[in-house]
């Protein structure tokens, strides 16, 4: 048991969303999560489970979905970190943001920030997914409002409207 | 009908009446005003707080079931540096206990701790990982005393209490009829259902900043209620309550969850004491042991019927487990037993409810709030009662289905529109999924990627559940809400504290201000105890409450405008009206934009709404208790591999009562979130707990269905407006979870011939039976 103040002299670094951000006086322990939403003031990320269960936690690092909570702020100071935050500029909307408006997948919205890095992930990988790749996909992000269904309505407009956009 | 891929304003029904509103109002599928940060990240839920110099709070709980506390020392916390602040039962300046209906329940565990969880201590400190250590610095001395976990010896009385008030909360008996007319047919069944949890998905937070004088608090909390979680807070600090202010934070869904007190008064208790902003958050498995869940509970009943397979009479001994402390469970157990003969005609009933203090988990409010344990029961046989009069399950359910005016065995008649037939007529014609390939993914096979059916093994069954709930508070209760509707130069302003938990209430009152007063935009105050109260966003409420209140309050304020125009044209106010943005004489040529209208003046009504009165029950269980009832019907269709006790949930129908669509997105929402849940306690949710001890408290335990888990969902709505509901609308939230999960269950037994007692149904229930 330690008596000593928790905070490591230690400095590191993160990019977030294009920008750099220097990471001073943390507890070495702290998760990418925790890091982001208490010290960077970049809390769209969630935490619904710190562990690894539900997706509401969901970052691109370099390219990759992955779920904050597991990774440990300190060990990604090489990575490009993509948070909801940096995925529009400020007020615009991504076509997957504005497609779960108009489809009615946001309820209490914890759980959507996660979703829309998932969606956008997938897409990118998979520009049209079968309504099982979607599934299988998004499984690792748990929604406890909407059943999915609206979500999933979310993911086909967008797949048809680029669809669209490329025929064009 | 509507295919869940389909959004729903394109039915064929629906379509005339949305295409040809003015975008915005009741009816259309007006977009959420919390839409845009949510889907941004940029929507402040209540762990997103932060203020300067704040704090982390964090709870010591209890490793047993039972013990007596014989001391708590402190002093190894003390010394860890960074912590500010460590507090237990004795610094609870006011009253040391709280709770929603009986105050039983002590902040902080005082002589006794009643189970696993049940809160000890308290501590503030620099770091979320600076409060761990402390809570581990902790020392508490326990006498481990043996748990009384078993429902039926709570109600024997063969155990010494383990609460002052004893080990029975609360037993209703209900006498109706004849009770010993019978009939020729008699089925019985023994039904269970598990522990379910709410599980929103944003763990319970707060951020309590206090007054600079020390002497009162500010508390930004995610709850379902503000004004009964200030009562309790107030009450435990010993503050007037004009003192604690409480601001909705945002919230991550609810379920039921956040009715009770759970970090409130622990939170606010640490601000006053170290004079900082105290930021608390529950983690997941925390989450699980701080707040109530779904009773558990085990229904016997017996039904007598005639030749033709109508109900005679039904017999019910209905045992909701309530756990360590009241909260809830006497509202749900009258819940439960009013509800006993689902939404068909019975003269004669004799039902026995009891909810029973253990030291299992406490239960209270979960969506469905005891109804759901009921239909299970009285869905199942139904389908015995059917077998049994060679009827089919649509057949038996038609043929006893409940009508408007019908009484209830409480006496109560059911004076709301009542279209159960229509529920299930329109449920059985909606199509049926097409039959399983013989290619079929495996990840559409029942175990998916896990361990996975065989293909040739898989069956398919189909089972009905028909539900009535009712909506609103019971028993006497004197349920109003508050809200304001403020117009100054063409601007409305609404103010209410009404909780919006994700159901979208903010959009819903700003379609009401743009119908009732010809405006676009409506502006929101800030939700918080600085008006009068709205009620707890529970019981399929909100919508008819503080719907109810908004549209009153709106309505004067079109009052007003109305003789202020008339005033300055010179025409009687009666003959004005708002269509679509501006105020037209009906009679006249005179046509005004409400913005105009409105300049210069400062129009302001607040309104507190009322349902009718309710009564308490008799000792026979007579009375009119419950206001109004909404109705449901679900079809399930099952693929179940009998070998490996494998469920897959292919497809729901339902058709639901809701009075009026108001936002039809928005009810297809609910209906299909609340399939999920109901689908979850079918056949995957439940919170193991052996011994008083929960085994699953993580989400990796504790399974929530997924995108891979959810059905087809198909549904159509009945909208046959309710003329006692201010909007003619009914509440959605609740009535999708409750009869899907009976309709699993008895298409699982139609697909294996399996006798399924139990939800939710393990693979051993199915292989193993
Ligand atoms: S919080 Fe990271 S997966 Fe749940
Ligand atoms: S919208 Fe609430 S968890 Fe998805």
């Amino acid at each position: 048991m330690t008596q000593e103040p928790i905070g490591s002299p230690e400095i590191y670094r993160l990019q977030v969303n294009g920008e750099s951000h220097d990471v001073q006086d943390a507890w070495l322990g702290e998760s990418l999560l925790y890091v982001l939403r208490e010290r960077l003031g970049l809390p769209g990320s969630k935490g619904a489970c710190e562990q690894g269960e539900c997706g509401s936690c969901t970052v691109l690092l370099d390219g990759a979905a992955v779920c904050a909570c597991l990774v440990m702020a300190a060990s990604a100071t090489d990575a490009d970190i993509v948070t909801v935050e940096g995925l529009a500029p400020d007020a615009a909307l991504t076509d997957v943001q504005a497609a779960f408006l108009d489809e009615g997948a946001v309820q209490c919205g914890f759980c959507t920030p996660g979703l829309i890095v998932a969606v956008h992930h997938l897409l990118e990988h998979n520009p049209e997914p079968s309504t099982l790749e979607t599934r299988e996909a998004l499984s690792g992000n748990i929604c406890r409002c909407t059943g999915y269904g609206r979500i999933f309505a979310a993911v086909d407009a967008v797949v048809a409207s680029r669809a669209d956009q490329a025929a064009r | 009908m509507t295919e869940a891929s389909a959004p729903p304003a394109a039915t064929a029904t629906a379509t005339e009446t949305v295409t040809a509103l003015r975008p915005g109002v009741l009816g259309t599928n007006a977009a959420r005003p919390d839409g845009v940060p949510k889907v941004q990240g940029r929507f402040a839920f209540a762990n997103d707080l932060w203020a300067e110099n704040m704090l982390w709070g964090a709870t010591l709980r209890s490793p047993h079931p039972y013990a007596r506390i014989r001391s708590v020392d402190v002093t190894g916390a003390w010394k860890i540096a960074g912590v500010e602040a460590i507090v237990t039962a004795e610094d609870v300046p006011g009253q040391p206990t709280y709770g929603l209906i009986r105050q039983d329940q002590h902040v902080f565990a005082s002589g006794y701790v009643r189970f696993r969880g049940e809160p000890v201590a308290a501590v503030a400190a620099d770091h979320p990982e600076t409060c761990r250590r402390a809570l581990e610095a902790i020392v508490v001395d326990y006498e481990v005393l043996t748990p009384l976990t078993d429902p039926e010896e709570a109600i024997a009385g063969t155990r010494e209490p383990i609460h002052p008030d004893g080990n029975l909360i609360r037993h209703q008996r209900i006498l109706c009829g004849d009770p010993e007319a019978t009939g020729p047919i008699v089925v019985e069944g023994t039904y269970e259902m598990g522990m379910q949890d709410q599980a929103f998905l944003g763990p319970e937070a707060a951020l309590a900043v206090p007054d600079d004088d020390g002497a009162g608090l500010e508390l930004y909390i995610a709850t379902q209620w503000l004004h009964e979680d200030r009562k309790q807070v107030a009450a435990c600090l010993g503050l007037p309550e004009e003192r604690v202010r409480l601001v909705l934070g945002g919230v991550g869904g609810a379920f039921g969850a956040r009715e009770d007190i759970s970090l409130q008064v622990h939170c606010s208790l640490l601000a006053l004491r170290t004079g900082r902003p105290i930021k608390m958050q529950y983690g997941r498995e925390e989450s699980f042991y701080g707040h109530v869940h779904r009773h558990p509970a085990k229904i016997w009943m017996r039904h007598s019927a005639s030749a033709a397979g109508e109900i005679i009479k039904i017999e019910a001994r209905m045992v909701f487990d309530g756990g360590a402390y009241a909260s809830t469970s006497p509202a749900v157990l009258i819940n439960g037993v009013t509800h006993a003969q689902g939404p068909y005609r019975c003269a004669n009933a004799i039902v026995d409810g009891y909810a029973t203090r253990t030291n299992n988990p406490p239960c209270g409010a979960m969506r469905g709030f005891g109804v759901v344990q009921a239909c299970f029961a009285h869905e199942g046989q139904m389908d015995k009662l059917a077998a049994a009069a060679g009827l089919t399950p649509v057949e038996v359910r038609l043929r006893n289905a409940m009508r408007t005016g019908d009484p209830l065995i409480t006496g109560q008649p059911v004076d709301s529109v009542a279209p159960v037939e229509r529920c299930i007529r329109e449920t059985d014609a909606l199509p049926m999924p097409p039959d399983l390939a013989s290619d079929a993914d495996v990840l559409s096979l029942p175990g998916g990627t896990g361990r996975t059916a065989d293909r040739g093994h898989v069956v398919r069954g189909v089972g009905y559940g028909v539900a009535i709930k009712n909506l609103m508070y019971s028993e006497a209760f004197d349920d109003y809400s508050t809200a304001r509707c403020q117009l100054n130069d063409g601007v409305v302003t609404l103010k209410f504290a009404t909780a919006e938990v994700g159901q979208g209430f903010l959009m819903l009152a700003q379609q009401i201000a743009r119908t009732i007063l010809g405006v676009d935009d409506v502006m929101l105050d800030t939700i918080d105890t600085q008006i009068g109260s709205s009620g707890s966003t529970s019981a399929s409420r909100q919508t008819w409450m503080s719907g109810g209140a908004v549209d009153a309050a709106c309505r004067k304020v079109r009052e007003l405008l109305f003789e202020a125009v008339a005033d300055r044209y010179g025409l009687p106010a009666l003959q004005l009206a708002i269509e679509g943005t501006d105020v037209v004489d009906t009679i006249g040529t005179l046509r005004v934009p409400v913005g105009e209208a409105s300049m210069g003046l400062r129009l302001d009504e607040t309104v507190e709404y009322r349902h009718r009165p309710t009564e308490d029950l008799d000792e026979n269980g007579q009375g009119n208790c419950h206001v109004a009832f909404a109705f449901v019907a679900h079809r399930a269709v099952v693929d179940v591999d009998p070998e490996l006790g494998l469920v897959k949930v292919v497809q729901i129908a339902t058709a639901q009562d809701v009075g009026r669509a108001l936002n039809p997105l928005s009810v297809a929402g609910q209906i299909e979130g609340g399939i999920a849940q109901g689908l979850g306690l079918a056949v995957m949710e439940e919170i193991v707990v052996t011994d008083g001890m929960v085994r699953n408290a993580s989400f990796t335990d504790y399974l929530l269905p997924t995108t891979l888990d959810a059905p087809t969902v198909v549904f159509s709505l009945i909208e046959e407006p309710d003329p006692q509901a201010p909007l003619g609308a009914k509440g959605v939230g609740e009535p999708p979870c409750i009869s899907v999960t009976p309709a699993i269950a008895a298409a699982i037994r139609d697909a294996t011939g399996r006798d399924i007692r139990r939800v939710p149904v393990r693979p051993q229930d199915i292989c193993l039976a």
